[in-house]
């Protein structure tokens, strides 16, 4: 009997930023859904239709060692506990603590198998104190990271910042990663369904819901670090950017590839440098192929499928973009260029 | 002559054990059904899932473990006793100890119920994985992240460690006492001498081997987590060391409980797709015992005779089979 995973939304941010608000307004709004909600600590929050569940985070290293392969234990726990329950949730929501990488979160979800077949990652939700985000970034690692993860990104408290702060703060946060969803808020006010139910981790939608992505056979077809992208100023040079924290990202473009050079490319690169690449999403036209083939990755952790045919009059153009702590630019894009066809 | 007593509980069937000529499931939604013939009484012991359950050593009550943060004892008649009570937290793992005395662990505290009614608690660095008493003396070894604590709560001896690097999920004793084993994150087996502490690796597992059953005088232990059933040999003297284990009940289908007979070396096997096997070890012949359909099998237990088996999985359906 065919069995649905459970989606999983991943909610990060630095302290104060408003997790636990974004979260009272999930679980208060009249959505008649059930959600079980994982919280490091019983907070100001419980709504009697929901389950509230405690878990001390906890970092399992596997047996190598690797940072790439780490999990949540506290989670894998917990999932398997709420799996026993009859009925089901709609949804999990992880609440991270403040200064948690949010890495060891989406790896459970990929790496554990039990977890895997009854749950699914949704999207990292992080959520950004407007007023307090530029002190942070220059502060803490971990609000880069968390930026550099998510994708969907509350800007919030912007009622305490000024306009033009905020139209820097958003220039700021694109340089760390320019692919994520960009919501302004107060008081985390925000229609559930931009949180809820993206399928980020999706291979069939992760890429839909990028703005760049969605942009298909635009014309654009060299490797200018100026694409002709026109959404707002912000997008204008997104490209090759590094943030003063070293976490950037670096978007490739080339036409069809040779898949017996890219796929051990591919394999090798998150291999060598899995454990600062954030996260990765790409859009492959392989030769002789008359299909996309669509990737995503999590540090070493890489999945890709074929995903649907190319459309008549579709160009075929191959897109790789990487979100990554020091990323050796000149090495990635001479690999990925080398691969093709 | 083989009987077979269907049931369909509709939540997952955590455990099954046997309390006299009772077979008792506990179940995620929080209640226990015990079954006599085709009878199944209903008693609802949690408010939440029951996460563990374990009959205790004179067969005569089921010990609970639920969401809800209570520890409780059901004997045959339904009459439930509350033992310990957590509020707000999780009762993660039950064992049942020589005389009455029940360990649970919450999150990263291990707590012994004692037979005068007093507790002992243990806090670990992080969460507890499974927990077992030994076969003799009042001791208790913890499943934890790298390694297994062994403690003694009658005593103030402070608790031994047994290390080796990962998440330890369960732990069980060999029936003499002699080995500590575990089944780990990582998808091996590791086992521990205890007279000497020399470590045993048992890998390969495509996954976890959460389930393992010491067979008939400790002879061979049984492990799910893998196509077919691997049994270690424990009956040379050092162990299963350099040596082949047998794969019984080899299928397409992982293996996800296993359960020894008590008596003759013969293993039950429950697989991923709900089918049942009982494979003898001495030539592998196989007994069809449930067809393969539905959901997982989530328990699998004999009474101590061997003569019923109880059959429970995750979406809830449950048989008790009976050989004359």
């Amino acid at each position: 009997m065919p069995e649905t995973q459970i989606p999983v939304t991943v909610l990060t941010g630095y302290l104060g930023a408003g997790k636990t608000t974004l979260l009272n307004r999930i679980l208060s709004e009249n959505h008649g859904k059930r959600y079980a909600v994982v919280v490091n600590e019983f907070g100001e929050i419980g709504i009697d239709n929901d389950l509230i569940v405690e878990s001390d985070e906890e970092v399992y290293e596997m047996n190598n060692g690797c940072v790439c392969c780490t999990v949540r234990g506290d989670l894998i726990r917990v999932v398997e506990g709420l799996m026993k329950r009859p009925g089901g949730f709609d949804g999990i929501l992880v609440e991270t603590t403040g200064l948690a990488d949010p890495a060891p979160v989406a790896q459970t979800f990929f790496m554990d198998d039990d977890v895997r077949a009854k749950a699914k990652l949704d999207a990292v939700v992080t959520v950004a104190d407007a007023k307090h985000l530029a002190m942070r970034l220059a502060d803490a690692p971990e609000a880069q990271e968390q930026l550099g993860f998510a994708d969907v990104i509350l800007l919030n408290k912007t009622d305490l910042v000024g306009a033009d702060d905020l139209a820097a703060l958003e220039r700021r946060i694109r340089t760390i990663n320019p692919h994520a969803v960009i919501h302004r808020t107060e008081r985390c006010a925000i229609p559930l369904d931009k949180v809820l139910d993206r399928g980020a981790f999706d291979l069939d939608r992760v890429l839909s819901l990028d703005p760049d992505f969605l942009e298909g056979g635009h014309g654009d077809h060299d490797h200018h670090h100026h694409d002709h992208d026109h959404h707002d100023h912000d997008h204008d040079h997104h490209h090759d950017h590094i943030s003063e924290s070293g976490i950037g990202s670096l978007s490739l473009r080339a036409g069809e590839l040779d898949p017996n050079r890219f796929f051990p490319w591919i394999e090798q690169i998150t291999q060598a440098f899995g454990p600062d690449i954030l996260r990765l999403k790409g859009i492959i036209a392989l030769k002789d192929d008359p299909e996309r083939y669509v990737v995503q990755g999590v540090h070493m952790i890489i999945e890709g499928t074929h995903q649907r045919k190319w459309r008549d009059g579709e160009r075929r153009e191959s897109r790789l973009v990487f979100i990554g702590r020091r990323l050796e630019t000149d090495l990635l894009k001479a690999g990925f260029a080398a691969c093709q066809a | 002559m083989t009987t077979a007593e269907d049931h369909a509980f509709h939540a997952f069937v955590v455990e099954a054990t046997f309390l006299g000529d009772t077979t008792a499931f506990a179940l995620g939604d929080g209640s226990l059904r015990l079954v006599a013939g085709p009878a199944a009484t209903r008693v609802a012991v949690h408010a939440g899932a029951i996460l563990s359950a374990a009959a205790t050593l004179d067969g005569r009550r089921i010990i609970t473990g639920g969401d809800d943060g209570i520890v409780a004892a059901t004997d045959v008649d339904g009459n439930v006793e509350r033992l310990a009570e957590r509020p707000r937290k999780w009762i993660d793992h039950v064992a049942a100890g020589p005389g009455d005395v029940v360990g649970f662990t919450i999150g990263r505290q291990v707590s012994v119920r004692l037979t005068d009614g007093g507790e002992r608690s243990l806090d670990l660095p992080r969460a507890a994985g499974g927990i077992a008493f030994a076969p003799k003396g009042l001791r208790l070894a913890i499943a934890r992240y790298d390694g297994v604590t062994l403690w003694w709560p009658a005593t103030e001896a402070e608790p031994t460690s047994l290390d080796w690097k990962g998440a330890h999920l369960t732990a069980a004793f060999s029936p003499d006492g002699k080995y500590v084993v575990t089944s780990m994150q990582d998808n091996a087996l590791h086992g521990w001498r205890l007279t000497d502490g020399k470590d045993m690796r048992m890998s390969g597992y495509p996954a976890k081997p959460r389930s393992i059953s010491w067979s008939a005088k400790g002879r061979f232990l049984a492990t799910s987590g893998a196509n077919a059933a691997i049994l270690w040999p424990f009956h040379f003297k050092d162990g299963p060391m350099g040596k082949a284990p047998l794969q019984l009940g080899a299928r397409e289908a992982l293996v996800t409980r296993v359960a020894c007979h008590p008596k003759q070396e013969l293993v039950a096997i429950g697989y991923q797709d709900g089918m049942v096997l009982a494979v003898r070890f001495a030539d592998a012949e196989e007994a069809l015992i449930r067809r393969p359909g539905g959901a997982p099998v989530s328990a699998l237990a004999w009474d101590g005779a061997g003569k019923r088996l109880a059959i429970g999985t995750e979406s809830g359906a449950a048989a008790v089979i009976t050989t004359d």
